[in-house]
């Protein structure tokens, strides 16, 4: 196993009058390779839980481990790990700051200890593996668009090889097609390098999309953990929690309930498309 | 003359070198003209880039343009004596709602508009019952910004604009940092407002969805406006909005594949109520 959660809690202000359980006795496993969505609503915990994959938080209860090591083991080399598992923070285009972009991307290889050289064609690699354009390599980060400045700050993370990338809301603010460009280009990286991915979304309709299992977090604990279509079909109990369903998922359940035999649990448009046309088909009608 | 109207607006910025030279001038709005009219529920839509979050500034004379004209409740934005006044008539909400909240107490940041331009105490506090009891956030008059769920702090942001008792709200992009209830409950306050108030309401969004409920949408691209019409005459244009970067709602866009399959049901359904109503 990859990563993975014992019986971790995480109390903010443990021993004050403030305490408050942020995470209460999650069990959690993650295989390499998985592209994994996590939702939930604002103050859900989902961020004190990523937090804890690269040992930025410290459990108060519980063990981490990566790769089967315990990592707040004494011995363990934490500084290594946040290499390992890539965190890509809410609006990271704030994080940059270099005068070109790739100084700007090479800054975290040099920062492991490889040469300029080396940290450059690293640089340059993951530019490529996020599709950001050669020849705008020299410009300053702050003369980019949105949608660039977000690639080059998720190429900065790529660059330190990790086997492990989280994104935290990586679309947030990003018009709909910089929004698929970006999410293509993840589900691109998580095909072609392995990367495991854990993807930190608002948004049911992506997750929907491009995850092969969703997490669901509520009041910091996980109540509901599985494909995209196990967890939509609790779509009701998700709406008590300040989640949905995907749109889709709610025209499937209307169409069933009058009568057309579609399948309820589709969650993207392709999935629904075909669920439709084959009903349609079956009773022979509108064609 | 509606409530805001803009002929042959353009606006120019300048971009600087690192020796603090001028570089070069970017036109960020190209001859823009548009009436809005009073009690109208607007959605821009554009790219990131198009110039929407910049006219929206021109509309409570944050930025005041380079050529042409915009008229607030028919003032000229351009005068600097009548600054106060406009942004009073056209409050303005932003898409990071820790950004705008500068009181303690949620009361305290709702009353803080009324309170610097010089309104009665009691007349204060009447406004901020009523603007919190607008936004359905009444029982949490007493509680710290801090406490609050993004959907909350933006709610408390739109009651500050409307303690102003203003004409118009301006939102840019209000719901992009919410969950999906947060983003439900912020569009029902404003749908609200606009329908018992009639309070016009410009709401810039990336959500497609959100624009369903709109008498009139402008889709921006480059600083010009490129399309205009009804949310349903938009949405039929699907091509032409991918083209613009845009999307169309996911309703729309299943039906929108359906139609492409041969099913018989008509071009630019909106809702799911339109679409299941289309097939069975």
């Amino acid at each position: 196993m990859q990563l993975e959660l014992k019986n971790v809690s995480y109390t903010y202000g443990k021993g004050t009058v403030f305490e408050v359980n942020a995470l209460s006795n999650i069990d959690l496993a993650i295989e390499e390779g998985q592209f994994i969505g996590i939702i939930g609503h604002t103050g859900s915990g989902k961020s004190t839980l990523i937090q804890h994959f690269n040992a930025l938080m410290e459990p108060t209860e519980g063990k981490v481990l990566f790769e089967g090591e315990d990592i707040w083991g004494e011995k363990y080399d934490r500084r290594a790990l946040r290499s390992k598992v890539g965190l890509v923070f809410q609006y990271p285009e704030h994080q940059l700051f270099e005068t070109d972009v790739l100084t700007d991307v090479a800054f975290g290889p040099k920062n492991q200890g490889l040469s300029k050289e080396e940290a450059e064609a690293r640089a340059r690699e993951a530019l490529v593996q996020v599709g950001f354009p050669e020849k705008f390599y020299g410009h300053s980060p702050f003369e980019l668009s949105g949608g660039q400045k977000r690639r080059v700050a998720i190429a900065g993370v790529l660059a330190m090889n990790p086997k492990v990338l989280i994104l935290d809301e990586p679309t947030a603010g990003l018009d709909p097609k910089g929004r698929d460009e970006i999410l293509d280009q993840i589900s691109y990286l998580h095909d072609q390098r392995g990367i495991t991915i854990i993807l930190v979304s608002h948004s049911m309709e992506d997750v929907a999309r491009y995850a092969d299992r969703l997490i669901v977090v509520n009041d910091g604990r996980i109540p509901y953990d599985g494909t995209p279509r196990e967890v939509f079909a609790h779509y009701k109990e998700l709406e008590k929690i300040g989640l949905a369903a995907p749109q889709i998922t709610y025209i499937m359940h209307d169409l069933a309930a009058k009568g057309l035999p579609v399948d309820v649990q589709a969650t993207t448009i392709e999935e629904a498309k075909k669920s439709i046309l084959e009903a349609l088909a079956g009773k022979g009608a509108k064609r | 003359m509606g409530i805001i109207k803009a002929v042959k607006l353009c606006f120019d910025y300048m971009k600087y070198g690192e020796d603090d030279s001028k570089i070069e001038k970017v036109r960020a709005i190209d001859d823009v003209t548009l009436d809005i009219k009073k009690g109208d529920f607007i959605a821009i839509l554009g790219h990131n880039g198009s110039g929407k979050s910049t006219l929206a500034k021109h509309m409570n004379a944050l930025l005041v343009p380079t050529e042409g004209t915009m008229w607030v409740d028919e003032i000229d934005t351009s005068g600097e004596e009548e600054i106060w006044k406009i942004r009073q008539k056209a409050g303005m909400v932003f898409q990071n709602p820790d950004n705008q909240i500068i009181g303690t107490v949620v009361e305290e940041d709702v009353g803080f508009g009324p309170e610097n331009i010089g309104v009665p105490t009691d007349e204060i506090w009447s406004r901020v019952d009523d603007s919190l009891s607008r936004v359905g956030m009444l029982k949490h008059r007493k509680k710290s910004p801090n406490r609050l769920s993004g959907g909350q702090k933006q709610r408390v942001a739109i009651a500050g604009v409307i303690a102003m008792r203003p004409e118009c709200i301006v939102m840019d992009e209000p719901t992009a940092m919410l969950d999906p209830t947060g983003r439900k409950d912020v569009l029902r306050t404003v749908h609200e407002l606009n329908e018992k108030l009639g309070i016009t309401v410009i709401l810039i969004t990336h959500y497609m969805e959100e624009v369903i409920g709109a008498d009139h949408v402008f889709v921006m691209d480059s600083g010009h406006i490129v399309m205009q019409g009804t949310p349903r005459e938009i949405f039929t244009e699907v091509d032409k909005l991918k083209k613009y970067r845009l999307d169309v709602p996911q309703v729309t866009e299943l039906a929108y594949e359906l139609r492409k399959s041969g099913i018989d049901i008509p071009a630019g359904i909106l809702t799911r109520e339109e679409l299941v109503e289309a097939l069975v």
